[in-house]
């Protein structure tokens, strides 16, 4: 019920609507919620609104937490397998 | 972009996050993930059967449907028969049973039920029959609530008289915080739900953290980012800290869409809710404020509801507070299948039973 997948702005329309690319499909949502979304932007779209704008940028921050976290779990087995030693 | 997104499948970062789980597991955890989309996430990449030893995956009130009370659904029925009327709803409510009848089954009767992608269609359906009422089903959490703040908003600006809603939204954190005050269960973390989070931020729940020492971390859907949050769940338990984390940040911003906020502010009020296996908790549910209350379905046609009846044996409530798995249930395969539902939580595409019963 709650899912939101990414889709591309491909044109700008009257009255806070906006033609989108999901997939290779086009459809028309409402922007009323992301009055920030432009032209090209990804947004996460639910049932027929988008709900948020999601940039490059932030899909690169995600990825860096992930690995951000893969380092910590490096450091923290060679600090116990130091503790072992 | 495609590109990044394609990386939240990516096997080998998934690898990572597995040794990142394993390192950090505290022996013993359950994880309660409290949205529909993350329970058949876990089901369908098998995320589960990976846990650590003593870690164990429950899954909460997430799904809307199955949350939504016979009484509401009686109330939906009742609505279908008023004469005239269009009901605009969601797929999986269609299929849900009431005391005695379902919207499906109101509409082999001749009733007038429409299933729509968005509230947006219903609005166009309301154009398009002037001489008709049409009424909307709410139902869904703060990700579908603003949805159908607009489009009331819309209604009013064009004059649109023909249209109404059925309000069964609920609020998330008002059903966790229900849930983790039961000493019944014990939950060691919480996987948040991230579409929800998209709308309300993180704020919402630092009183699990603050109140109850329970962390949270609020998590995307691919399988990288459903092993990441719970990486990060187990990182905090490790350390013995509790706080609310953002594992999906390009899909959630701290303070949540603020345009949504105000939308369902404007519209919304809050009120007691019923929820199903829950009963009422107060200040979990939403109904039109006095400037909408033109748009209330109940009051604007006053349908005449039935006697509710629970199903006998259905252990839904038990299954939605993380009591029961759904194999435990009696029912379960035997009498209640996908194709013949006795409750909602194998009605709906995200309910636990339905998931256990496709890919476990």
């Amino acid at each position: 019920m709650c899912l939101a997948i990414p889709a591309r702005i491909t044109e700008l329309k009257e009255n806070n609507m906006a033609e989108v690319s999901i997939m290779g499909t086009t459809r028309d949502i409402s922007i009323d919620l992301t009055p920030q979304a432009g032209l090209g932007d990804y947004v996460l779209v639910h049932a027929g609104f988008s709900i948020e704008v999601v940039g490059e940028a932030y899909a690169k921050e995600t990825l860096a937490l992930i690995d951000e976290m893969s380092e910590l779990v490096d450091d923290f087995e060679a600090s116990s397998q130091a503790a072992v030693r | 972009m495609e590109e990044e997104l394609a990386r939240f499948k990516d096997p080998v970062l998934a690898r990572r996050m597995l040794d990142a789980i394993a390192a950090f597991s505290p022996g013993e955890a359950v994880l309660m993930e409290v949205c529909g989309t993350h329970t058949v996430s876990i089901a369908r990449s098998g995320i589960r059967d990976l846990m650590p030893a003593g870690v164990r995956l429950a899954s909460g009130p997430g799904c809307p449907v199955c949350v939504t009370s016979n009484s509401d659904i009686d109330t939906v029925i009742a609505l279908a028969r008023v004469p005239e009327v269009i009901i605009a709803t969601f797929g999986d409510m269609t299929r849900v049973p009431g005391s005695t009848s379902s919207l499906l089954k109101e509409q082999a009767d001749g009733r007038d039920i429409r299933i729509v992608y968005s509230p947006l269609d219903a609005l166009r359906i309301a154009q398009d029959n002037p001489g008709r009422e049409v009424v909307f089903v709410g139902v869904g959490f703060e990700t579908t609530t603003p949805l159908v703040a607009i489009a009331v908003k819309r209604a009013l600006e064009e004059g649109l008289e023909n249209f109404s809603v059925f309000a069964a939204h609920k609020n998330m954190p008002g059903a966790i915080e229900a849930i983790i005050a039961d000493p019944k269960l014990k939950v060691s973390a919480l996987i948040l739900p991230g579409h929800v989070s998209t709308i309300i931020g993180a704020e919402p729940y630092r009183f699990l953290a603050e109140k109850y020492g329970i962390p949270g971390v609020i998590t995307g859907f691919e399988p990288v980012d459903m092993l990441q949050g719970i990486a990060m769940i187990m990182r905090q338990l490790h350390e013995g800290r509790a706080a609310i984390e953002i594992a999906y940040a390009r899909g959630v911003m701290p303070e949540g869409n603020p345009v949504a906020k105000a939308a369902i502010d404007e519209v919304f009020d809050t009120c007691t809710a019923t929820w199903r296996g829950l009963g009422p908790i107060e200040g979990s549910g939403y109904r039109l404020r006095e400037r909408y209350a033109g748009f209330d379905a109940v009051s604007k046609l006053r349908p005449q509801v039935e006697q509710t009846r629970e199903p006998k044996g259905c252990r839904c409530g038990d299954i939605l507070r993380g009591i029961m798995r759904p194999d435990e249930c009696p029912l379960f395969r035997r009498v209640c299948t996908p194709e013949n539902p006795v409750g909602p939580c194998m009605v709906s595409s995200e309910g636990s039973c339905a998931a256990y019963f496709r890919y476990y």
